[in-house]
């Protein structure tokens, strides 16, 4: 579905220095897939994303969808950011029908159609309320929504549940996974947290920084459909663990070798 | 209720002050030319309000006009400047320097250039008006949230849509920003403009009636002035909360 071939991408700093965001990456994501990228501020996962999306170029290498190189913004795909990003001027169904204003795709089904993803995310009874009327974790269900309004193929997620308090985020991840199972989808998920990238993935990619690039392809062997019971399994502890061995494993060996 | 409330105390306060003003006049003996009493400011123009209320239309008009002229040419001005960088280093030096020229003195030489007729009111009256307009709605395009954007252009917007689907709205609270400030100055350059070159208008008026030592009549035109700046700057906020009211709910800090 997606293919990354070896994507570079770099930066001109104001000093005017180079600085590669991304050195070499290669990842495939099979149809359906639920692959969530991880690791520390600044290894280049949020670009990556963006390079997925069209919205910015690699500098070398390139990026497929179903075998098209994406040069911009593709119809397959949708991103869902980390702060709602909803229109303060218009109501909740407005906003899941503003894609389809934007790319002047509107027919006489959208709103329709609109309703019943406002229903799927349990929002019912909301649809004229504007976003200042609706929790943090209301505005973040409305804007997935208006991902899924054009019946995209992929979800590029950017930390979607960043800004959400910790108990509202478990609510979104489990809510993310019925979704995903009622709606199947190829999601790229980029986060800061790894029990959220164990508990929703089929395969974490563990980044590191400077330059970005993936140092690991974690498979998730874990049944689904998932909720946070897992987390005492064995399995899952193995991947977090692993996962805090690639990120802060070398950082451990320098503090010893000092 | 409390919106009544609220009406009520600056009303009140307005009336003592009135009062205030009406018994100094008498206790002190003020002559009229110095400051005529409020009693005798309303006598004086009660006895002309038909002549008053044309003055009055006359000022009003050069004030809408100038102002629509502001709105008109503010927003595409607006456009350019946040387009590109390129084309805000081009027009932005022109503006400020538009902005520095005293209109005041400019006012002469537009009137030898336009001719001695309400076109020349209605360009100082922009001059002076829609400079904090333009900053104000430039400002607001170039408030868009980063991710807004990016979200248009995963969409591919074309830049049209991008204006007017998002940063045209989202720039909403801070052109009613603007646009306050712009209503209050227009009347000061409505009323300069008049100073300048009129044979009608409450401009027109307070420099005649001071000539002929109506002093009470020139008081009346000012009082008038300032009644019409408030109550247009109240209409503007009044159109904002009705047609907007996500707008008036919004904090916009105006440049």
């Amino acid at each position: 579905m997606i293919e990354l071939e070896s994507v570079s991408r770099s930066f001109r700093s104001r000093d005017g220095d180079e600085i590669a965001a991304l050195k070499d990456v290669s990842l495939g994501i099979a149809r359906n897939e639920f692959v969530t990228l991880v690791g520390p501020s600044g290894c280049g996962k949020s670009t990556l994303l963006r390079i997925a999306a069209g919205l910015i170029l690699p500098t070398r290498g390139m990026a497929r969808i179903d075998g098209a190189p994406v040069r911009a913004p593709r119809d397959e795909t949708a991103m869902v950011f980390q702060s709602p990003t909803l229109l303060p001027w218009a109501t909740v169904l407005d906003n899941v029908l503003f894609p389809l204003r934007m790319m002047g795709r509107m027919g006489p089904d959208s709103a329709e159609r609109a309703r019943e993803l406002v229903r799927l995310v349990g929002l019912q009874g909301f649809e004229h309320k504007s976003p200042r009327e609706l929790s943090g974790g209301m505005q973040q269900r409305v804007a997935i929504c208006r991902a899924l309004i054009h019946e995209p193929q992929v979800l590029l997620m950017d930390e979607p549940f960043g800004a959400l308090d910790a108990l509202t985020r478990e609510e979104m991840t489990l809510e993310l996974l019925r979704i995903w199972e009622t709606r199947p989808k190829t999601i790229v998920f980029v986060t800061h947290s790894i029990p959220e990238a164990v508990l929703l993935a089929d395969r974490v990619a563990v980044m590191s920084p400077r330059p970005g690039r993936i140092a690991e392809i974690i498979d998730v062997p874990l049944p689904r459909p998932r909720s946070f019971d897992l987390e005492a399994q064995p399995d899952f502890q193995r991947c977090t663990h692993r996962i805090r061995e690639l990120i802060f494993g070398h950082r451990a060996d320098q503090r010893r070798a000092a | 209720m409390r919106g009544a409330r609220d009406a009520l105390v600056p009303l009140a306060v307005v009336a003592v002050l009135v009062l205030v003003w009406e018994g100094a006049v008498h206790l002190f003996s003020i002559p009229a030319y110095l400051l005529p009493a409020p009693s005798v400011i309303w006598r004086d123009c009660a006895a002309i309000a038909g002549n008053i209320a044309w003055h009055t239309a006359a000022t009003m008009n050069t004030i809408m006009l100038g102002f629509v002229a502001s709105i008109v040419i503010s927003l595409p001005l607006a456009v350019l400047l946040t387009s590109s960088p390129a084309v805000a280093n081009a027009i932005y030096p022109v503006l400020v320097f538009t902005q520095s020229i005293p209109k005041v003195a400019l006012a002469p030489l537009l009137v030898v250039m336009l001719g001695a007729n309400e076109l020349p009111r209605v360009v100082i009256t922009f001059l002076v008006a829609f400079f904090p307009l333009v900053i104000s709605i430039a400002t607001g395009f170039l408030a868009v949230p980063a991710e807004l954007l990016e979200l248009g252009k995963s969409y591919r917007a074309s830049r049209l849509r991008e204006l007017y689907r998002i940063r045209l709205p989202y720039a909403v609270p801070f052109i009613f920003s603007g646009l306050k400030v712009a209503i209050t100055l227009a009347v000061v350059g409505a009323i300069v403009a008049e100073f300048v070159n009129a044979d009608r208008g409450l401009g027109y008026l307070i420099i005649t009636s001071t000539a002929f030592f109506k002093v009470p009549v020139a008081w009346g035109a000012v009082i008038l002035l300032s009644v019409i700046g408030v109550v247009l700057f109240q209409a503007i906020v009044v159109i904002e909360r009705v047609f907007f009211p996500w707008s008036s709910s919004v904090e916009a800090v105006s440049a």
